[in-house]
């Protein structure tokens, strides 16, 4: 279970920092290029980390590229909010705000206890500290910047809104129990939305879900057959 | 204005300077810079499909540099009075270039060593005597980039050498990479010194220390003994040992290609200018949206706290 768990927190890093690789030279600003990167590659090193607790603990020898390249989308564990494109701005911002304040609850409770990932989590937690504060920024800017702008982020968080449900869904014999989460999450996301004077959208009652059980949208298999086609044109190679 | 060598101190921002000196210095930088952030995009473009997470972030951390790179020189050219928008405008508009090296295409994961090794490398070889140019924002930016640009030529060589060392696959990827980029890699150093009138005065200014040939020739003599380290062989049949001269002989770039690329007609001109274009466009709401709420919220504290 606890592999399993840590698998799920892995792949959501994986499948975000690639996404965010999107970004880079394609950013709002250059100074937005170097954050953008600079939170792809904490995603990536987190990513890392936990495919090396979860291999260890699996013990059959996998790698960490076993895992990110030679997995089908199925096998993935990431939820279905990181998965799906993310080529606006507003989307991107406001998606990392959702991640990073839900990473940022299961990193700190990692990290205070004795377990095989409480060293990632550690590092980890000062990281999304930095990507939840970015994010609060951008998400105010936007909201509260031009008619426009406000619009446009509405629009975003009215798409990403119902995918968080997915985050918080019970799982009582995980290493940290998501629906325990679910008030600090929402507590650290509410007022950031509101001071961005945007309208907090009512949790879905039927929400999408099914990533941790690796029910994906079709959106995943095309990001990953970007992802791992050098690696699997060349079996056995070493890079 | 004294001659580069009888001054010690380099000049500073407030330091008056000649016209000349403060518009050639303004051109190279900006092309410099430009050069950083249009070459961004043919490695960003394989950063998703990089093979290992280990190599993608070591490359994601290097197209991260090229962008704080630009970020330096857009800096260093602000302190002579040319704000980072009003060139990003001449880029844009085609009245400002980037390198030319940028416009050939990254068709294989190995270009990405080959890019590093020696378009990286050949960036050293152009860059560190700019640490010591006369004017100091210049020389300053030029140091902390140096720096990181040598990782990146080392990484470039590793990733060649894993190649080189790998499956037969892997090797012929590799070798057909620095096919490629081998000639296009000399054409960064400019048209030869005959063809390059500016370069007296730029050295009387002390804003260039070599010529473009002898910056090349430097470059040839450090990468021919890292081919042969990589077992990789570099396509000019007249590459030779001259032990007269101490140095590398080797063939005459076809110019002509590069006066093409130059002017707009390399392979990838439109594609790289138009992401660039593209990227900055669509980026102009958020720009917007950020000004905005910066002038409210400068607005509500000026009515909020009384004036000191
Ligand atoms: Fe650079
Ligand atoms: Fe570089």
């Amino acid at each position: 279970m606890t592999a399993d768990f840590l698998l799920g927190l892995a792949d959501d890093a994986l499948v975000t920092a690639q996404r965010l690789g999107w970004w880079v030279s394609r950013a709002p600003e250059l100074e937005e290029d170097v954050a953008l990167a600079n939170i792809g590659l904490d995603q990536l090193g987190q990513a890392r980390g936990l495919y090396a607790v979860v291999t260890d603990l699996e013990g059959l020898g996998r790698t960490e590229d076993d895992l990110a390249y030679l997995r089908d989308a199925p096998d993935f564990r990431n939820v279905l909010l990181v998965e799906r494109p993310q080529t606006d701005f507003a989307v991107c911002v406001v998606r990392m705000l959702l991640l990073a304040a839900w990473q940022s609850e299961v990193y700190a409770v990692l990290a205070a206890r004795e377990g095989p990932a409480r060293g990632v989590a550690a590092k980890a937690v000062k990281e999304v500290a930095y990507h939840l504060d970015h994010a609060a920024q951008w998400v105010l800017r936007l909201g509260d910047g031009t008619e426009l702008s406000h619009e446009r982020t509405q629009a975003a968080l009215d798409a990403e809104w119902p995918y968080l449900p997915e985050l918080l869904e019970p799982a009582p014999a995980a290493p940290v129990d998501p629906a325990s989460l679910r008030d600090a999450v929402l507590g650290r996301v509410r007022p950031v939305l509101h001071e961005a004077t945007l309208v907090v959208p009512e949790l879905p009652a039927d929400p999408p879900t099914g990533g941790r059980a690796g029910r994906h949208t079709e959106h995943l298999a095309a990001l990953l057959a970007e992802m791992q086609q050098v690696a699997r044109a060349h079996p056995g190679a070493t890079w | 204005m004294e001659p580069a060598t009888e001054r010690s101190a380099t000049v500073e921002p407030r330091d008056p300077m000649p016209d000349g000196y403060r518009r050639t210095l303004v051109r190279q930088i900006a092309q410099h810079a430009h050069s950083e952030i249009i070459g961004m995009q043919p490695e960003g473009e394989w950063i998703a499909r990089a093979p290992s997470l280990r190599r993608k972030a070591i490359l994601m951390a290097k197209v991260q540099d090229e962008a704080g790179h630009g970020l330096y020189l857009y800096a260093a050219a602000e302190t002579l009075g040319t704000p980072r928008e009003e060139l990003l405008d001449a880029l844009h508009t085609g009245r400002q270039k980037y390198s030319s090296i940028f416009n050939y295409p990254t068709l294989t994961w190995a270009d990405v060593g080959a890019i590093g090794w020696l378009v990286d490398g050949a960036a050293i070889v152009n860059q560190v005597p700019l640490c010591r140019c006369s004017y100091g924002p210049y020389a300053r930016a030029m140091v902390r980039i140096c720096k990181e640009e040598s990782f990146h030529q080392r990484q470039g060589f590793e990733i060649l050498h894993t190649l080189s060392h790998g499956t037969p696959a892997q090797r012929a990827m590799a070798q057909d990479a620095v096919d490629r980029f081998w000639w296009p890699s000399l054409m960064m150093f400019g048209p030869p010194d005959a063809d390059s009138p500016n370069t007296a005065q730029s050295m009387a200014w002390g804003i260039k220390r070599f010529t473009n040939d002898e910056l090349r020739q430097r470059f040839v003599d450090i990468a021919v003994p890292q081919a042969a380290a990589l077992g990789l062989t570099l396509p000019d049949p007249e590459l030779r040992w001259n032990e007269e001269r101490g140095h590398w002989d080797f063939g005459t770039p076809d110019f002509a290609e590069l006066a093409e690329v130059v002017a707009g007609r390399g392979p990838c001109n439109a594609e790289r200018l138009a992401h660039r274009v593209r990227a900055h466009e669509d980026g102009a709401w958020v720009r917007e949206a950020a000004a905005a709420y910066a002038a409210k919220r400068a607005a509500r504290t000026s009515t909020q706290e009384p004036a000191a």
